[in-house]
């Protein structure tokens, strides 16, 4: 029945199918505008007057900084370090004086302030020592340490660190190498002109990442609206053999990780897996050119290229500094035109709001567009949805964004969870075909992160009960404990009295010694209640109080009130203390497996790859997101 | 602030309902040639009914009335409810039907966009049950009725009751060929020579057949502009016709052949115009095909052993209430995961 449908639905499809192209089903054709920014090569921006440096400027966890206010600092030297295995580190642009560590707004959806480091050049360009690394003669395992140290991102926009993509995770082999240099978002040109100019650098990048790979071959995928990148990238590669250039029709979004491995390889990859899970490994050009310099020559992540487009009056590409100030560059662009609303970070599909024109240039700015009233007009209101399927045709994902919108908006979050939401990448296809300019994914976004919300504080509860039922068994335990040792004191008492008095008088029993080891056993109890009752007391505010606070925090109050919960008196031996400690430790372990089990099992969202880090990482900012979001569906309503 | 994507490139819904009504328009002129000027006039009555009702229910439920009227969905309705009418029915016959329509089958509800029922259908079937007589009063084709009225005359008819001097109904009236086979086939005649009566043409009626052909070429255009998927018309008018193919091999003198269902009654009008609508129609492709087909089955079904000539209205509301089941059983696969729904 689905063959039938999908055969019928290709035969009167107007899509053109290249041989060795595998389309995905759905996509739209937005206007490209990409002509304005290439008209221009790439100028490399002078040094601005200060670089304003975030520590969050990719996906995971912040680096911490090793710098200190007044400290003179060389190009490239490193001002932060990544923390954790998800974390990338953060290197001085050019050299000069580290001017204040401070809360700065950064460019973020949220419009909330965040730590960054500003560091007032000195114009001298003082590099400091570069040590190119010998790749080709070191052991894997030590490049990848030093990738580590690079501060590289994937520079396509999800900034997610490099070094754990190159990693062997020692699961999966890698035997292909895709580079993703589809570009589908309209406007955004920094690829396409990067591979004009620099492809031969490129494919050395492309060289060292296959060989830490490991991948036998490597595809890289440029959509056809690029002839001038497509011959470059070709002549480039030409003679490498393991490399091939396929060259996408244009169709957003092709440059989508999923999307762009079936397109290239015909290979879905499973919901709940990743890309590496068969066998594949996805960079950006710009994130492989990276690699190469850094290998090479030494040179950490402190610059990149940056479409800034729109309302300008110069619409160019420029190689720009990490931190340099948005101002600045729209002023090299030409100025914004005199219409010009606000600042969209990224592509007009999935690019978002800049909260202000003073912000830096991060790692995931990919391009700026300055937005005027005639670029993007305010959307009509939206009028009701007539399920006229026109999203879920264009639905890359193949899911039915109608379905999810209806359960988004009545607040139906489970069902909305079982028809997939968390599948939904976001991309703005639905949005964009809607005759009734629903914002569906507004209405998806809104959702997604009220559920999160609502696992992160199902988590927790689990995690109070878990640690309640835990005290509560120790509790019976300890009582037993106690009433077997006075049973048994008891015990002995009485025989040394009956040994005793056995020489005395053998007829007559006594049974004080008995009476009054027992009162003393009630007084242990009523004490013992007492304090319990106190404690779950305690337990419960904590509770109600990590309801709503991350995870990590409520775990943290909860140990601070289990851990003085451990009555003293009872168990003053130290041997049953670190068996309690063992206890206590196995419980919180169990609960670990039980909810790495639970996600396993489905329980929890199932995100994008570069969604799920984020989340674990980006608590504050999801919540604000949330707020917002729920704003506007309200003012929506409404 | 999150809040892409920036750009849109969709017709507006009323861009969408401008082009239904525009492939409406060959039907409406093949139906005219064919019974005369009177459609004219049945077509603006249910217009401005509908349209006025429309308003006056959204001032009522406290909704924006520009937007809603200028979406063009009221007028819609109303077309299709007026070509489903027997031409020369009185005005208040048409007055009547629309205003359930839009009020109790469309604004009750919720308005666009949440209507369960199709709501042209829902007066059809209203008018249907409470007026039979009316509704089966047919005009003759102008080629075969023995009177032939001109427009002032059908006007007249229409919003008076007033018909020409010495002109009896029957003279300007006539059976449907569905209506016509059903009596005499009860009488025991069989379809050959049924068929010979006048009132057929080369397919279906005489006359009728053109402005079914009309309605195609409409139904063509909607296909071509991507204002319907081809699931809706394709699994209806190729299970009438395979249903009605086994039938009529089965027994070719009591079942009529199935071009003759294809091209009769409300089949095309129903393929193009009727299922396709997205409100109270399934989303699924898998469901969209599993919906036309429960359509073509019922309406041949009622038009062979039911009690009424022609069964798309009562098919079509039948299957409207199964839409929510058809939609939760044919999700379709989503990208990644090998299991469909």
């Amino acid at each position: 029945m689905h063959s039938i449908i999908q055969f019928v639905s290709r035969l009167i499809s107007s899509k053109r199918i290249k041989s060795g192209i595998y389309p995905f089903q759905g996509g739209v054709h937005p206007d490209g505008r990409k002509e304005a920014s290439t008209a221009s090569p790439i100028s490399r921006f002078p040094i601005p007057d200060k670089l304003v440096l975030p520590l969050r400027q990719h996906v995971g966890y912040i680096p911490k900084i090793r710098v200190q206010v007044g400290d003179y600092v060389l190009k490239g030297q490193m001002l932060a370090e990544a923390e954790g295995n998800v974390s990338a580190a953060i290197h001085a642009p050019t050299s000069g004086t580290i001017s204040q560590i401070s809360e700065e707004v950064i460019p973020h959806p949220s419009g909330l302030p965040d730590m960054c480091m500003t560091l007032i050049p000195d114009g001298k360009e003082a590099w400091t020592t570069l040590t190119p690394i010998d790749w080709r003669n070191q052991p894997k395992h030590q490049l990848v340490s030093s990738l580590r140290a690079s501060g590289i991102v994937g520079l396509g926009g999800a900034t997610f660190p490099t070094h754990i993509k190159v990693r062997a995770d020692g699961k999966s082999h890698i035997h292909t190498l895709v580079i993703n240099a589809a570009e589908c978002e309209p406007y955004i040109t920094c690829d396409d002109m990067l591979m004009r100019e620099r492809a031969d650098e490129i494919v050395k990048g492309i060289e060292i990442v296959q060989f830490l790979l490991g991948a036998e071959r490597c595809v890289i995928g440029i959509e056809d609206n690029k002839p001038e990148a497509i011959a470059s990238m070709q002549a480039a590669c030409h003679a490498m053999e393991y490399l091939s250039v396929k060259v996408v029709p244009t169709l957003y979004p092709s440059g989508d990780a999923r999307r762009l491995i079936h397109l290239l390889l015909d290979t879905e990859i499973p919901h709940n897996k990743r890309a590496t899970d068969v066998g594949v490994q996805v960079f950006n050009v710009a994130t492989v050119l990276a690699i190469y310099r850094y290998l090479v020559f030494g040179e950490p992540a402190i610059n990149r290229i940056v479409t800034v487009t729109g309302g300008v009056n110069h619409p160019k590409n420029f190689e720009v500094l990490f931190g340099t100030p948005l101002r600045t560059l729209i002023d090299a662009a030409g100025g914004a035109k005199e219409n010009a609303s606000h600042f969209i970070m990224g592509g007009p599909m999935m690019g978002f709001d800049l909260p202000s024109i003073d912000v830096p240039i991060t790692k995931a700015a990919n391009c700026i567009i300055v937005a005027t009233p005639e670029l993007f007009p305010e959307p009509p209101s939206a009028l009701p949805c007539i399920r006229c399927t026109r999203c879920a045709d264009a639905c890359p994902v193949y899911l039915q964004p109608q379905e999810l919108y209806w359960f988004s908006k009545s607040d139906n979050f489970e069902k909305a969870r079982d028809y997939n939401l968390f599948d939904c990448i976001e991309c703005g296809c639905c949005s964009y075909v809607c005759p009734s300019n629903i914002p569906l994914v507004q209405y998806y976004r809104y959702a997604k992160s009220e559920i999160i919300a609502t696992d992160r504080a199902k988590e927790a509860a689990n995690l109070a009960r878990e640690r309640n039922e835990f005290r509560l068994s120790r509790i019976e335990r300890e009582k037993l404990e106690r009433a077997q040792k006075h049973a048994e004191r008891a015990a002995a008492g009485k025989a040394e009295a009956a040994k005793a008095e056995a020489v005395k008088a053998e007829q007559i029993p006594d049974n004080s010694t008995q009476k009054a080891s027992s009162t003393g056993a009630d007084d242990v109890k009523k004490a013992a209640i007492a304090a319990a009752i106190e404690r779950a007391k305690a337990l419960k505010t904590a509770a109600a109080q990590s309801e709503h606070a991350p995870v990590n925090a409520s775990k943290e109050k909860l140990e601070q009130v289990a851990a003085p919960a451990v009555p003293p008196k009872a168990s003053d031996d130290e041997k049953v203390k670190q068996d309690k400690q063992a206890l206590i430790a196995a419980a919180i372990e169990r609960a670990k497996a039980q909810k790495l089990a639970a996600n396993q099992a489905g329980n929890s969202p199932m995100n994008t790859d570069n969604v799920s880090p984020a989340v674990q990482a980006e608590i504050n900012e999801i919540d604000a997101m949330r707020a917002k979001a729920k704003e506007l569906i309200d003012q929506e309503k409404a | 602030m999150n809040r892409s994507p920036y750009i849109s490139n969709a017709p507006t819904v009323s861009v969408i309902m401008l082009k239904v009504l525009f492939a409406l328009v060959p039907g409406i002129i093949a139906y005219t040639w064919v019974y005369g000027g009177g459609i004219l006039v049945t077509l603006s009555l249910a217009t401005i009914t509908a349209v006025a009702s429309e308003a006056a229910l959204l001032k009522i439920r406290q909704r924006p009335i520009a937007p809603h009227l200028t979406d063009l969905s009221a007028v819609v309705t109303a077309w299709l409810l007026a070509l489903a009418l027997p031409t020369l029915a009185p005005w208040w016959l048409v007055v009547v039907g629309t205003f359930f329509a839009i009020v109790i089958a469309k604004q009750l509800y919720g308005g666009l966009g949440y209507n369960p029922f199709n709501p042209a259908m829902v007066g059809y079937a209203v008018l249907l049950i409470s007026f039979p007589v009316i509704m089966t009063k047919w005009p003759a084709p102008l080629i075969l009725a023995q009177t032939k009225l001109g427009f002032m005359e059908q006007l007249q008819l229409i919003l008076g009751g007033v018909l020409p001097a010495n002109t009896p109904l029957d003279a300007i009236t006539s059976a449907t060929p569905l209506d016509y086979l059903k009596t005499q086939l009860m009488l025991e005649h069989e379809i050959a020579s049924i068929g010979q009566a006048p009132i057929f043409g080369v397919f279906g009626a005489q006359g009728g057949e053109i402005v079914t052909g009309a309605y195609l070429l409409g139904g063509v255009y909607l296909l071509q502009q991507r204002i319907i998927s081809w699931h809706l018309p394709t699994a209806f008018l190729g299970v009438l016709a395979t249903m009605s193919f086994v039938f009529y091999v089965a027994d070719s003198t009591h079942f009529a052949n199935p071009m003759f269902h294809l091209m009769s009654g409300a089949s095309m009008l129903c393929a193009f115009f009727i299922i396709t609508d997205p409100v109270s129609g399934p989303t699924t492709p898998k469901g969209k095909l599993y919906f036309a087909a429960g359509v073509a089955v019922l309406t041949y079904l009622i038009r062979v052993y039911g009690g009424y000539p022609d069964g798309v209205a009562f098919a079509v509301l039948l299957m409207n209430m199964c839409v929510p089941l058809i939609d939760a059983h044919t999700q379709p696969r989503v990208f990644g995961h090998n299991d469909s729904k």
